[in-house]
């Protein structure tokens, strides 16, 4: 998560001293990065003191990063609906557009033509909510509710309509399998990629292999991140950027938000509110959709009823959990996937993380005593004795309740540090074009 | 808006056309056109994917009439009557409870685990499970009205956070912990309920006597809401929270009742499935009452007997997917005709809103303008 400032305040003020962008705020950014250093020292502390390699090996890593992507697009679908004042409820259903189209034109036409009719797909499902929301000025989160009732019941009638049982490995809950996957890459040098034929070699792997402090983590890590990934993986990612840069650098960005904040004002400096919200949602929706299709072409290789398992939700929380910044919800993104990833790959380091967490309060404990504040203090001894006897006590986190973490999590931002977030101020209120002059 | 002014001036200065038509016309009217329109949206759907409409909702109507399928759309009417309740006690003091969904599921294990633990009289065992699920389900919601009030977050957000929390606290309390499984029986569900503590079918395997229990619950929605002081301070207070705390009725304190008594209502939603069919929880739980719950009360404008109605319309949907399928028509094309349902009821009371509104507002116009004109 973005470390908040105080600029966050006042949006306009926070615009001339162009400092909203986590990507331009020197301080904050210098912040950001410094903390996630600490926390990745404590990391790597915990994987050396548990023997837990699995918590920063390649595997893990890797692994996040295919279950951060659609989780990640989910949460971008939900900070550009937001942004320009629509809240999506309906990513869940715009996704569930994505993984079915993807996953039939991946079967039908290969994968790029699949990525891009699930893109196209989720476009149509938030267009669809654009049009009930702005033309027809219904309550964003019903509109949002019945596109997820609408895509679960559309999708299924497609399936039955075009999988038919004469054709090999469909059904109706299922896509036959595709012939070929989204061509993935090596780095080489580091993960040991080719360079024509010649087989370069794995700087990392072998890095990971000694196991040194911080260093074998470091290895790991960005080896899971470089070696056999998807372009589409990359494709995402770079939408992180991208998105902040448009949303933040731009006069279309401006604009956009403009009318997220307080549309009438916006309006009534010419800004044309409602096309813009047209398009910001048919961006949205895109997100969901090539999350979803991302889901069937990359994560699988053909389309499973059931295929985004709520990750829409889950990307509305990490938009919140994000703080409505795209670093923050690449951050949360990554948070919860790799929660995720873990409970894949190595189950048992699961529990080591609450070590990890002990060891966060310790930090926090002796921050506040240098800066003599008793109470914080405290309340850090008591949360990191507790997650130090936790991970004594338990050997196993069962899986259902790592999968509720991400809602958990976003539930608790939400309770104790809500004066911290700032979400668009208008998103979600009902805005007529014209009105509220 | 609801009783037409008298009309101090003469007839022949009044337009006929400015003449309010009477609130229940409109709304009927309206909720008929919204769904006739989703029927339509639906039957285009059906005939550019190469299946004729009109077979279609023949099928329907001719499968739906049956005796049989009668009961059974009662019999699936049922838990979404409750379901809808539960949204409407919420929208009725301005709150959107996203999260029926998990306060059913939630009242139904709780209500699962707790009941096998009593031996009771047949009654007073029916009796204890409902209280349990209706305070689980009171409990879980009680924890988005805490967070509303205390702390300011955003209800819809709240419930849609604790719906999934709920499925994985479910997930892994019945894994960890009442798994029951019965030797040669690969369905694997929680201890059975004893015999005390179910409902009885009225017709076998058709229709179960929770209906009644559904009813009693629309028919005290009615009363409490619509009827009673409180129900007028709680209306009052959904409408218009700031007027309200100026009549002395504390805004904080309607969040947390009316969200409380939903997510006791909501508890009830998966009782129909547990006391009068399954009888004990299982992986394969009822799912959707919440989000249906939520159209069928949008659809029937929160009012009970629009409930009624609404939940029987969702009901028959169901029961004639199996026949649409024997027919050779993708079953479902149901849910389709729901969701769809769903967006055209909101379009459609948003523009009639509008149109009320102005005409409304000509009305009041002309109305105001006519004096002058007559001394002019």
């Amino acid at each position: 998560m973005s470390a908040p400032t105080s600029v966050e305040a006042m949006p306009a003020e926070a615009d001339r001293r162009s400092g909203l962008s986590v990507f331009s705020n020197a301080t904050s950014r210098t912040r950001a990065l410094l903390i996630a250093g600490v926390l990745f020292m404590l990391l790597s502390l915990t994987r050396v003191i548990t023997d837990g390699g699995d918590l920063t090996s390649s595997q893990t890593a890797s692994t996040t990063l295919l279950v951060t992507i659609p989780i990640l697009l989910a949460g971008l679908a939900g900070l550009w609906a937001e942004r320009v004042g629509i809240v999506n409820i309906g990513i869940e259903g715009m996704m569930i557009f994505g993984t079915w189209f993807g996953g039939w034109g991946a079967w039908k036409f290969g994968p790029w033509v699949g990525l891009l009719l699930g893109i196209l797909a989720g476009s149509v499902g938030g267009l669809i909510h654009a049009v009930a929301v702005v033309k027809f000025n219904v309550n964003h989160v019903i509109s949002g509710v019945a596109i997820n009732l609408f895509a679960f019941g559309a999708m299924r009638y497609m399936s039955e309509l075009v999988y038919t049982s004469d054709i090999q490995g469909a059904g109706i809950s299922q896509s036959p399998q595709q012939k070929y996957p989204i061509p993935r890459v090596n780095l080489p040098f580091l993960a040991g990629g080719t360079i024509g034929d010649w087989k370069s070699p794995d700087v990392l792997g072998w890095l990971e292999r000694r196991g040194w402090f911080l260093l074998g983590d470091l290895a790991g890590i960005t080896r899971g991140l470089v070696s056999n990934m998807s372009w589409a993986a990359l494709i995402a990612l770079a939408l992180v950027p991208i998105s902040a840069w448009v949303l933040w650098r731009t006069r279309f960005g401006l604009r956009l938000r403009s009318s997220g904040e307080s549309p009438s004002a916006a309006e009534s400096l010419g800004v044309r509110v409602t096309p813009l919200r047209y398009v910001a949602m048919a961006i949205s929706g895109g997100f969901a959709g090539f999350g979803g299709a991302f889901l069937a072409i990359v994560s699988s290789s053909y389309y499973r009823q059931g295929q985004t398992a709520n990750r829409g939700f889950i990307g509305l929380a990490t938009t919140i959990f994000g703080n409505w910044r795209p670093s923050g919800v690449l951050g949360g993104a990554a948070l919860f996937g790799f929660a995720e990833a873990l409970q894949l790959v190595g189950p048992s380091s699961l529990p080591k993380l609450f070590l990890f967490f002990s060891f966060v309060c310790g930090l926090l404990v002796l921050r506040s005593i240098v800066r003599s504040r008793l109470i914080p203090a405290i309340n850090g001894v008591i949360a990191g004795g507790l997650f130090f006897l936790v991970y004594f006590q338990v050997s196993k986190i069962p899986e259902p309740l790592t999968k509720s973490a991400p809602y958990l999590l976003t539930l608790i931002v939400l309770a104790t540090a809500s004066q911290r977030l700032r979400p668009p101020a208008h998103a979600g209120l009902p805005y007529r074009s014209g009105e509220g002059h | 808006m609801s009783t037409p002014s008298p009309a101090p001036e003469p007839a022949t200065l009044r337009p006929a056309r400015l003449r309010a038509p009477s609130t229940i016309m409109v709304t009927v009217a309206s909720t008929v056109a919204a769904v006739t329109l989703a029927l339509v949206l639906a039957g285009i759907l059906l005939a550019v994917t190469g299946k004729n409409p009109i077979d279609a909702y023949a099928k329907m109507l001719d499968a739906g009439l049956e005796k049989n399928k009668l009961l059974e759309m009662v019999q699936r009417a049922t838990p979404l009557m409750i379901a809808a309740v539960a949204v409407a006690i919420g929208f009725k003091m301005n709150l959107f409870n996203i999260g029926v969904e998990g306060q059913f599921l939630m009242g139904m294990f709780c209500a699962a685990v707790a009941g096998t633990y009593v031996r009771m009289p047949p009654v007073l065992h029916v009796t204890f499970c409902l209280v349990v699920a209706m305070t689980a389900g009171a409990a879980w919601a009680g924890i988005a009205a805490v967070l509303k009030v205390k702390k300011g977050v955003n209800e819809v957000i709240a419930t849609i956070m604790l719906n999934a929390i709920a499925l994985s606290v479910i997930d892994w309390l019945f894994q960890e912990r009442f798994r029951y499984e019965t030797p040669g029986n690969l369905d694997v569900k929680t201890k059975p309920l004893p015999t005390s503590a179910w409902m009885p079918d009225l017709v076998e395997n058709r229709l179960n006597s929770f209906v009644f229990v559904a009813l009693a619950v629309v028919a005290l929605f009615w009363l409490v809401v619509y009827k009673s002081r409180f129900g007028f301070r709680l209306r009052a207070s959904g409408a218009n929270a700031v007027a309200a705390r100026t009549a002395g009725i504390s805004s904080n304190r309607m969040i947390i009742t009316a969200m409380l008594m939903s997510g006791a209502v909501a508890g009830l939603a998966g009782m129909p499935s547990l006391l009068g069919n399954t009888h004990a929880y299982g992986p394969t739980r009822p799912d959707g009452y919440g989000f249906n719950g939520i159209a069928v009360a949008l659809l029937g404008r929160n009012h009970p007997f629009g409930i009624i109605v609404s939940a029987l319309l969702f009901g028959f949907l169901d029961s004639v997917a199996g026949p649409l399928q024997i027919a050779k028509i993708p079953q479902s094309i149901v849910l389709v005709i729901k969701a769809i349902i769903l967006i055209t009821v909101v379009v459609v009371n948003e523009v009639v809103a509008r149109r009320v509104a102005k005409r409304t507002a000509d009305r009041t116009a002309a109305q105001l303008a006519m004096p002058m004109a007559v001394a002019a």
